[in-house]
């Protein structure tokens, strides 16, 4: 089958359309959830259907594109996405973060920080924050309307009493311009300050959940916690990145061996080789 | 302070073919402050039932009674509270026990509701037991457990441990031994005093003529048909 | 002073069947009324149209709210109800499950109350959970326990702590000791009957229980098929009965 078989970013245009009206009513609205008519997209559910929808809704032919799962560029969901749209919308790919104007990602912000003109795209699996603190969507629906959200502050609270601190390391629910409580997708809590005022789009897409949610360029973004227990991004303590050095990247725990044998290195791999790079030069 | 004027009371049995039952009428009575009133007559012609009236939990269908101010006929359910509260007591024979609630404050919760401090409240109802004779060992505990006897004195310290402008007793001294009897009229004493307005029932002749300044024949009150 | 609760012309049909029917009282600060029938006569309809979980075909609720003084909660948003219901309304379902969260500690369950009007403090939130725990004789010990590890009666106290903890000016209450032993039932009344006087709460409390009424309430509302067929003084209604039909509820209970 040859390129010119597909639309250009696979999706048609009124597809795209529709996609578009739902990507400007999100960002109209930072933090709340549109609902948009999710396609059935060439790829499992979980790989990211929402985000590339998202993408091809986003992508012009000038643009360039980067792609990272986990914060690494060669990882097979990176891999794939990454040739598809090569494939159907014939667009430039980059790995380096500074060099992309449109970066899909699935679980991590870059390292890099992102500038004025970016688009980051998520993959978001469950939008809804309060999913399983309150099974009905009906009523989620209704508490974000009337900004009821002293459940959301009960599960860190149930952390704290069990855990001592607050346990969720992942996919930390932020409140978005003091309004709407947000599901920042499955992203480490490490990288929840990034969300904070960035100067990039940041756009979430949720296939399987049919929701699109955005955050507006320089969108004030903060971490849910409790005065006396304030919101900390944390990394592996007193770790360095074993490839690079750096110490203030979020980091991998990779194991070498089946005798205990492991290494930490940084998730965002085209921050490790520009920083390895760098330091040969 | 008590005044009952023409008051009347029959009872409908919706449940047994409509059976009207006029149990009471024309009723009149007056207690002034310092006086204390017995009512009289055989068992089952209205003394309890003109006490209840007088309390507020059987309906007044005839005539009026006022109590400290108050035409119990047009009272809201609040403003009946309220004149228990503050301005009417009343000493049954039985106590009403409540699980789990020691006699101690059974004997101060008068007091508290009225906004009595509770050392203060606490302080009167240990001297009020200790004048009916419980046993300190049973002040922390309910009374559900007290003999009769021993209920009946706990309500009495109840009934007397604040001061009511009008008071009610229904038969105050009945099963009491004579100690206790006699600490018993010494209350009823002070009460009028003190210029209690105080309508009773007492079996016991002997108390009635130590305490009362007048009796009141039922018999009077009883409707024709009844009487027929 | 003014009614805490005035309402009028109550009405709520199902289709050709009556739920309640042109209900009326007021019910004052620091008043606790009671509302008794037997299943079907429409006292839970009643209580659902009081507290908002239902809305009435007819009639109005007006609540003397602190901010803006007497306002019908039939005119109000979903949002300024919802508010009242986590600030100055309370409200104890029969079966604890149906008011606790399951699936989150009884400390928890205390504190959502609090969260959910702005507390963000996890010391301050927790002392005050734990303060109501023990203002309802549970164990505080046991705060960070789930629901579903306590007996029906704990369960039932830790609704009340939940319920309370916000202080509210006016609770209702469906069936409270209805699913318990008697022995806990008992227990139960005592702590509810001293909190109510002790806070000056309003209530009304749904009940077919006849004691539990002549213990709480001061006032009684009697109903029977959606109609409000006598009220009164709580031991007048009991004691002197003066409707057939409350007549026969009172010469039904059993004494033992």
């Amino acid at each position: 089958m040859t390129d010119q078989a597909y639309n250009f970013a696979y999706l048609d245009e009124a597809t795209k359309r529709m996609l578009r009206r739902a990507l400007l009513k999100a960002v109209a609205i930072p933090g709340y959830q549109v609902p948009f008519s999710s396609r059935e997209m060439p790829m499992p559910y979980g790989w990211g259907t929402g985000g590339v929808q998202v993408t091809a809704a986003c992508l012009v032919p000038e643009d360039t594109l980067k792609v990272i799962d986990q914060g690494a560029d060669d990882t097979t969901n990176a891999v794939s996405i990454r040739s598809f749209f090569e494939k159907v919308a014939g667009v430039a790919t980059t790995e380096a973060t500074a060099e992309a104007s449109v970066i899909q990602t699935r679980h991590r912000i870059p390292e890099t920080p992102l500038h004025a003109g970016q688009i980051l795209v998520f993959q978001v699996p469950i939008p809804e924050p309060l999913r399983f603190l309150e099974p009905r969507e009906t009523e989620t629906r209704v508490m974000h309307a009337l900004e009821d959200y002293g459940l959301m502050q009960v599960r860190l609270y149930e952390d704290i009493a069990r855990h001592g601190e607050i346990a969720r390391a992942y996919a930390y629910p932020v409140k978005v311009e003091g309004r709407y409580v947000m599901d920042p997708s499955p992203i480490p809590k490490f990288d929840n300050p990034k969300l904070n005022m960035s100067p990039a789009l940041q756009l979430f897409g949720a296939g399987r959940e049919c929701r699109i949610y955005a955050l507006p360029p320089f969108t004030r973004v903060e971490s849910l916690d409790f005065e006396d227990y304030p919101f900390t991004p944390s990394k592996a303590a007193g770790q360095d990145c074993a490839i690079c050095g750096a110490s203030g990247s979020y980091l991998d725990e990779v194991i070498t061996d089946d005798a205990g044998g492991r290494m930490f290195v940084c998730s965002d791999t085209d921050y490790c080789a520009t920083r390895v790079q760098e330091a040969s030069a | 302070m008590i005044e009952v004027s023409g008051a009347g009371k029959r009872f409908v049995l919706h449940n047994q073919g409509g059976a009207v039952l006029p149990v009471m009428a024309g009723a009149f009575l007056d207690v002034k402050p310092g006086e204390c009133v017995a009512l009289v007559g055989p068992s089952g012609v209205g003394k309890s039932t003109l006490m209840r009236m007088i309390w507020g939990n059987y309906r007044c269908d005839e005539g009026s009674i006022r109590v400290a101010g108050l035409d119990l006929r047009d009272a809201a359910p609040r403003d009946i509270l309220a004149l228990r509260r503050d301005r009417l007591g009343y000493v049954s024979q039985f106590l009403r026990v409540i699980p789990r609630v020691p006699a101690l404050n059974i004997v101060a919760e008068p007091l508290l509701a009225n906004g009595i401090a509770e050392a203060a409240a606490f302080d009167r109802a240990r001297s009020m037991l200790e004048r009916v004779n419980i046993p300190q060992r049973l002040w922390s505990l309910s009374p559900t457990t007290f003999s009769g006897g021993e209920q009946q004195r706990v309500n009495i310290a109840r009934g007397f441990v604040q001061h009511w402008p009008c008071l009610l007793l229904d038969e105050p001294t009945a099963s009491l031994d004579a100690d206790n009897r006699a600490v018993v009229l010494g209350l009823i004493r002070e009460a009028k005093a003190d210029g209690a307005a105080i309508l009773g029932i007492f079996h016991d002749t002997d108390a009635r003529a130590a305490v009362c300044d007048r009796e009141v024949d039922m018999n009077d009150f009883t409707p024709r048909e009844a009487a027929a | 002073m003014i009614p805490l609760l005035q309402v009028t012309g109550l009405s709520k049909r199902y289709g050709a069947h009556v739920g309640c029917a042109d209900v009326a009282f007021d019910l004052w600060p620091g008043e606790v009324m009671g509302i008794v029938g037997e299943s079907g006569s429409g006292k839970s309809t009643l209580l659902n149209c009081l507290a908002g979980h239902l809305a009435p075909d007819a009639g109005q609720v007006i609540f003397d709210t602190r901010e803006q003084g007497p306002r019908d909660t039939r005119a109000m948003t979903e949002a300024e109800r919802r508010w009242l219901a986590r600030t100055d309304w309370a409200y104890v379902h029969q079966n604890p499950r149906d008011g606790l969260r399951m699936g989150v500690s009884a400390g928890g369950n205390v504190g959502e109350r609090l969260m959910a009007v702005g507390a963000r403090h996890y010391g301050d939130i927790r002392g005050q959970a734990q303060d109501w725990l023990s203002r309802v004789e549970i164990d505080t010990g046991r705060m960070d326990d789930r629901p579903g590890t306590f007996s029906g009666g704990m369960q039932q106290r830790v609704q009340i702590a939940r319920n309370l903890v916000t202080g509210p000016r006016l609770v209702f209450m469906d069936e409270p000791t209805g699913g318990l032993d008697v022995s806990v039932q008992a227990r139960l009344l005592d702590l509810l009957r001293g909190l109510v006087r002790r806070l000056g709460l309003s209530v009304v409390i749904v009940t077919h229980d006849l004691a539990v009424v002549r213990l709480l309430a001061d006032r009684l509302m009697v109903m029977k098929d959606g109609h409000v067929v006598e009220e009164g003084l709580t031991d007048q209604v009991l004691d002197d009965p003066q409707h057939g039909y409350t007549q026969l509820l009172v010469s039904s209970v059993l004494h033992v």
